[in-house]
């Protein structure tokens, strides 16, 4: 860490070499993302018409990003903060104008030369989209100046009260995802007969066109507006909710809940398939997410071979219940063939916990990644083909027969509604089990393994129980996919899957149900699972990358995750818990200042 | 506080160690059946055990078997090479670096690149040593700048946090650089241009007189290094022998052997491994009958053995007698400590980053000459395998990383043909990479410290 | 009788002894100090009685019967119960969470009982609370109110000492083995915790192993004092002719150096 100390002050010279920091970061980021091809790739996608489109964005953000990041002024304790003034702004500017800099050479560069040979993305179309078709003589200047402009804007936040900056990025935050979630939107307002609404403010139909500039505009007023009249009452019931007695909050949490049944079990009547389809995959994977949750927030076991287990879901199920299953087919049931998918999700976690339970946990995780290659690669192969059906799989899953409803792919509001059942059944055991004796021995191994044996935890059944309970739920999620898809091949358990659970359930919030809700439906839902294709189509390609970068970003700036478990989140800024702790405690603290540890 | 260590043998038995014995038990016995199918395979393919399983038992011949023994162990030198960089890391900061097989990836790809260009240009065949030249010291610098740009953003901010932490954001990481080398270029498979034909011709080597002339060489190199050292005695001072007043000739051998080994600079182990070494390589080359040692191999890969050999030379050389090396086993022993006895934690770390990532530009290249193709996933199954081929050695232990590339190469070629099929698995080269992260659980249910044991710090040990 | 038999233990790290022939009991109702120079091997001894270090030999009987070759887990159950030397909490877990978990092996419920909230999983869940609360109600107000929900690592040194008695007191034990208890306290602390030492057996009834430093504390309440060194108990008696011992005053304070020379 290098945190200088400025003499305090507003009148402090220009911290030079740091701006020149940012501002080459800036650049380097920008050419590259340009050469991975996010603004080329994502252009088609409008968010508003005709300004702004996806790939812009992904420009646009960086300057203004390290504009604010280049001006952050480190605060340390018991140093009085340096007080930022002009000479801020001017690094901003700095910042931003390097990053400028920065895409005209890349335009410069994509005129007179072509390496296109290594780099696929030295294209022409790049060059039109930076310069917006109309030649380096209007590229560059525009260019240095939004960017300068951007960095600026970064500076100039730092300047402005909080309220004004969390209103900013309210109203900006809010815009985008009106013009994100288009196809949503559109459908919902679809159900609910409220064309005039969608047409007033998407500039055509067909759910990726973008808002107008003037709908964008009214949109943001109305947003902008919006704090205004509510007045801090969400801050205020918020705050109202986390300080109000167990019993309440309950309460209120019950109600919520309700809510939100009621709204899961509604709004798919009024939705259409498209978004049936993508609520269908986000269950799934919150299925899943479940249960890696019990496995690795609960009883802390880094299990990266989850797959596993999904991949013994699907294929008990098909072989099962499909008539084209090579070797046994009885076509049962789907309930029946769900028993038996029940035995054998808890005969592999025994089998694959049972080997790695005594390990470090650093090899747990490698081990397991090792089980998942094994299983997929044993589907895969010939010597168990005539059983699984190596590479082709097993299809002709049949339709699940319930009553008179029927679940096949074909109706994704069936599937829907499965995966609810399925969902809300994972939800309510680890909700449950959470609270619970077993719960508690769960939490207790994660913290201190030796310990907890030496309270009386027997450690190797808890954590196996663990890997029993996280396999059931992703075998169930398995069962459900195969009824979906109406087919299993060994490509739909790649190892990639375990990751993306992995950065679903980090992403959301170890430890914690809602964390892992909110989680799957922003990740799975927007960008999309492996192979399933999320709301915006466009990020298919680069999909990974995206979540690969989610990955570090949150480990290193919010490991707690979106919806921090309470528990969690105090173990990582245990610092700061400690320092309110003890400042509330300094009254009553008799005889209690022994050594601090 | 005594170190709480448990031994397993004083337990008692559980259903969970019931369940592994079990488990050990089916393994040994189908590697043993296996085995001895092969054998009899091979004595006479319509042996009844042979065609017990597998009836259309033909038997390789001894070509055959050499020919997987060399590439295994010539695909195994890689491995150790990407092994070592894992081992470091662990060793110095305590987890895995995931993203590691991504670090020899670049290395590849950016091989690939240079060497592309250079074959634009004409100079790949005109000048093929000097091009190779500027080719790997072109990826090893690549190979380097990613191992420690990662280090510097990704897992510096992470230095004291929970160890699954920064093995999480490497996972990420690892993601990360396989996906941006992907949208940079592209996610077609790119290949190599062709080797001149000296390096790819296949050569009857004659390993017997190879192993002879390497022992000679080592006798003789080992004479020189013991003249030059007891000469030169008083200048060193770590030389911590040599100053009893007792005549030499009345030292118990024990000690004598002792005295050389100090004198060698080296361990009485390392001593005795080595003289154990140079004797096995004397016995393999005068006894076993010509014929049998007599490879045809592609020039191709004697170069990778070799030159996988000469860094693990000058890495060891690096660690074991530099000023550099002592300050990172040091920091790998205890950080805080080191950091109070005047070395700078932080240089030490991005040192070992670095020589990982030297280690793994030169086995990016290694890769490119053996397969000639590479692609942005190239990384992630040879990670994980010299991963395991890390553990396998025993992590930590760098001697141990290259020996455990060497089994692990080696196990995966041979064992899908000589243990697998005999069995009557159809389509065994299908489970080769299943036979890697085989070994990884057989080696962690059987040793867990690995075959040659682990060298980690006092808190990794718990 | 004794609730606690050692017969002959002997522990060994890599062809060191940190324990040899060690002979050792403990009455019922009986609180018995351990005491030596560091590296004597007392917390080794420990270790060995609670299964986290299997012995090399001997024999440790628990109320008549051997633990040898047992988990930790099940030593627990038998009913002994231990501290640690350096404080080892659930730090993430609440006060009131650390002491129900500790009371694992003593309740019985699993997924049925937890997933269909039976009557029984709701009075068992009643019941480890409130045995809870009442444990730490035993250390006045420090640990309870509020307290109870707070995370364990948020406490001060001290309570996090009380709260790891108070944890090993929940896993319902005969025999308690106290680890340095009072390291680290100050004066005032270490005469309070002193006084609960004796009414842990008073008022709870149980039995009481402990190893301490502080001389003060082990002559106030230990009927008996074991001193080790070197892995080997060297005296054993009531603090006064332990105290007077001259193989104790060597262990601690070394030979005089005349004597040292006579012994030559």
């Amino acid at each position: 860490m290098t945190a200088t100390l400025a003499p305090s002050g507003s009148s402090v010279a220009l911290d030079w070499r740091r701006a020149l920091l940012w501002g080459g970061i800036c650049a380097l980021s920008l050419v590259s993302v340009s050469l991975i091809g996010l603004p080329v790739g994502m252009n088609k996608r409008i968010l508003i018409e005709p300004v702004l489109s996806l790939g812009y964005l992904f420009l646009l953000w960086i300057p203004l990003v390290f504009g604010y990041v280049a001006t952050t002024v480190v605060v340390l304790e018991g140093v009085e903060a340096r007080k930022s003034g002009v000479a801020d702004l001017l690094a901003g500017l700095t910042a931003g104008l390097m990053g400028g800099i920065g895409l005209t050479l890349l335009m410069v560069g994509l005129d007179t030369v072509n390496i296109r040979k290594p780099l696929v993305n030295w294209s022409p179309q790049l060059f039109r989209l930076l310069t917006f078709e109309r030649g380096l003589e209007f590229g560059i200047p525009v260019w240095l100046g939004i960017c300068a402009g951007l960095g600026l804007v970064g500076a100039v936040l730092h300047q402005l009260p909080a309220v004004a900056r969390r209103v900013m990025s309210w109203v900006l935050f809010g815009v985008m995802a009106v013009a994100i979630l288009e196809a949503v939107i559109d459908d919902l307002a679809e159900g609910f007969h409220l064309e005039w609404l969608t047409d007033a403010l998407y500039y055509k139909k067909g759910g990726t066109e973008g808002l107008t500039v003037t709908s964008a505009v009214v949109l943001a007023l109305v947003l902008a507006a919006l704090p205004v009249v509510t007045g801090g009452r969400v801050k205020a019931a918020v705050d109202h909710y986390r300080d109000a007695p167990s019993e309440d909050r309950r309460r209120t949490s019950l109600v919520l809940f309700g809510a939100i049944a009621v709204a899961c079990v509604g709004l798919p009547m009024i939705l259409g398939g498209i978004v049936n389809e993508l609520l269908a995959n986000v269950g799934l994977f919150l299925l899943l997410a479940l249960g890696l949750n019990i496995v690795v927030g609960l009883a802390g076991l880094l299990d990266l071979g989850y797959v596993a287990f999904f991949a013994v879901g699907g294929y008990t199920t098909s072989v099962l219940t499909s008539s084209n299953s090579p070797f046994f087919a009885p076509e049962w049931h789907f309930g029946i063939a769900l028993l038996f998918v029940v035995v054998m999700a808890a005969v592999a976690g025994l089998l694959i916990g049972a080997p790695v339970i005594r390990m470090r946990g650093d090899y747990l995780a490698i081990v397991t990644l090792g089980f998942g290659e094994i299983v997929r690669l044993l589907f895969l192969s010939d010597w168990l083909k005539p059983y699984f059906g190596g590479s082709q799989g097993i299809t002709k899953v049949n339709p699940v027969d319930i009553g008179p409803f029927k679940v096949q792919g074909s109706d994704p509001r069936s599937v829907f509604y499965l995966v609810l059942f399925f969902c809300a059944l994972a939800i309510y055991v680890s909700w449950r089990l959470q609270g619970s004796r077993l719960g508690r021995a769960w939490m207790a191994t994660r913290e201190d393994e030796q310990v907890a044996e030496a309270m009386g935890i027997n450690t190797v059944n808890a954590k196996l129980m663990a890997f029993v309970v996280g396999a059931t739920m992703a075998a169930f999620s398995g069962a459900v996919l195969a009824a979906k898809v109406g087919s299993v091949f060994p490509k739909s358990f790649e190892i990639l899957v375990s990751i993306i659970i992995l950065v679903v359930v980090i992403v959301g919030g170890m430890g914690n149900i809602a964390g892992v809700m909110v989680g799957s439906l922003v990740l799975i839902g927007i960008l999309g699972g492996p192979r399933q294709p999320g709301l915006l189509q466009e990020f298919q390609s680069y999909k990974l990358l995206i979540y690969g970068a989610l990955l570090v970003f949150m480990m290193l700036k919010r490991p707690e995750g979106l919806v921090p478990s309470a528990r969690r989140s105090r173990e990582l800024h245990q610092d700061e818990y400690l320092q309110d702790a003890w400042l509330g405690d300094e009254a009553e603290t008799e005889g209690d200042q022994g050594a601090p540890s | 506080m005594t170190g709480v260590m448990r031994s397993r043998s004083a337990r008692r038995v559980t259903g969970v160690d019931r369940f592994l014995t079990l488990i050990r038990v089916v393994m040994i016995s189908v590697i043993i059946i296996g085995f001895l199918a092969f054998v009899a395979q091979q004595i006479d393919p319509d042996n009844p055990f042979a065609r017990w399983r597998n009836p259309g038992a033909r038997g390789l011949t001894g070509d055959q078997f050499k020919g997987l023994l060399i590439s295994g162990l010539s695909q195994g030198s890689m491995y150790g090479l990407i092994a070592l960089g894992y081992s470091m890391v662990y060793g110095v900061l305590g987890f895995i670096n995931f993203a590691h097989g991504e670090v020899f990836m670049v290395g590849a790809m950016s091989g690939f690149i240079t060497s592309d260009k250079l074959h634009a240009a004409g100079w790949w065949e005109s000048n093929f040593l000097l091009s190779l030249t500027v080719v790997t010291l072109i990826a090893i610098v690549t190979s380097t700048f990613t191992a420690v740009i990662t280090e510097r953003i990704a897992y510096r901010p992470l230095r004291n946090s929970p160890r699954l932490i920064p093995l999480i954001t490497s996972i990420g990481v690892s993601f990360f650089i396989q996906n941006a080398v992907m949208g940079l270029l592209g996610p077609a498979t790119k290949s190599y241009p062709k080797l001149p034909e000296w390096l790819t011709t296949v050569r009857s080597v004659d390993l017997g007189r190879v192993f002879v002339w390497i022992a000679g060489i080592l006798v003789v190199a080992g004479l020189l290094w013991y003249w030059w050292r007891g000469g030169s005695r008083e200048k060193d001072p770590t030389a911590d022998a040599g100053e009893l007043p007792v005549s030499e000739s009345e030292l118990p051998i024990g000690e004598k052997v002792g005295q050389v080994a100090a004198t060698l600079g080296i361990s009485v182990p390392a001593l005795r491994w080595l003289v154990s070494v140079w004797i096995a390589l004397l016995l393999l080359g005068f006894l076993v009958p010509g014929k049998v040692l007599i490879f045809a191999i592609t020039g191709t890969k004697i170069t990778v053995v070799t030159v996988a050999a000469v860094s693990m030379a000058g890495l060891w050389y690096l660690v074991e007698r530099t000023k550099t090396g002592r300050a990172m086993r040091a920091v790998a022993e205890d950080k805080e400590i080191a950091a109070l006895m005047g070395i700078n934690v932080n240089r030490i770390i991005v040192v070992t980053f670095a020589v990982g990532g030297t280690m793994a530009g030169i086995g990016g290249i290694l890769w490119g000459l053996l397969f000639r193709s590479v692609h942005h996933m190239t990384g992630f199954l040879p990670g994980i395998k010299a991963f395991t081929a890390a553990v396998v050695g025993g992590i930590g232990n760098m001697g141990g990383a290259m020996a455990g590339g060497l089994f692990l190469g080696s196990a995966e070629s041979v064992a899908p043909l000589v243990l697998m099929e005999p069995l009557g698995i159809p389509g065994v080269s299908q489970l080769k990479d299943a036979v890697a992260f085989t070994v990884l659980v057989l080696v962690l249910l059987f040793r867990p410290a690995g075959l040659f044991g682990e060298r980690l710090s006092q808190e990794d040990r718990a | 009788m004794s609730l606690l038999e050692i017969r002959g233990l002997q522990v060994t790290f890599g062809g060191l002894d940190a324990l040899s022939s060690l002979d050792f009991h403990v009455n019922d109702g009986e609180i018995v100090s351990v005491i030596g120079p560091n590296g004597a091997g007392k917390t080794t001894f420990f270790n060995a009685i609670s299964g986290m270090v299997p012995p090399t030999e001997g024999e440790i009987l628990f109320d008549g019967e051997s633990v040898l070759g047992l988990d930790p887990n099940q030593i627990t159950e038998m009913g002994i119960a231990r501290t640690f030397q350096n404080v080892r909490l659930f730090p993430n877990m609440t006060v009131v969470e650390n002491l129900m978990v500790s009371q694992h092996c003593r309740t019985s419920q699993l997924f049925v009982g937890a997933l269909f909230q039976t009557k029984a999983f709701k009075k068992e869940e009643r019941e480890i609370r409130e045995r809870a609360e009442e444990i730490l109600a035993f250390f006045g107000t420090r640990l309870t109110g509020y307290r109870l929900d707070q995370p364990a690592f948020a406490l001060s040194y001290a309570n996090r000492r009380r709260l790891e008695i108070a944890r090993a007191m929940a896993t319902q034990p005969r025999l308690l083995l106290l680890d340095e208890p009072v390291a680290g306290m100050n004066p005032m602390e270490t005469a309070e915790l002193t006084g609960l030492i004796g009414r842990l057996r008073d008022e709870w009834g149980f039995t009481i192993v402990f190893i301490e430093h502080d001389m003060k504390v082990v002559r106030d309440v230990s009927d008996r004092v074991v001193v080790l060194d070197h892995g080997v108990p060297i005296a054993e008696g009531s603090y006064e002719s332990v105290s007077t011992d001259p193989d104790v005053i060597e262990a601690y304070l070394g030979r005089p150096l005349e004597s040292r020379k006579d012994r030559r």
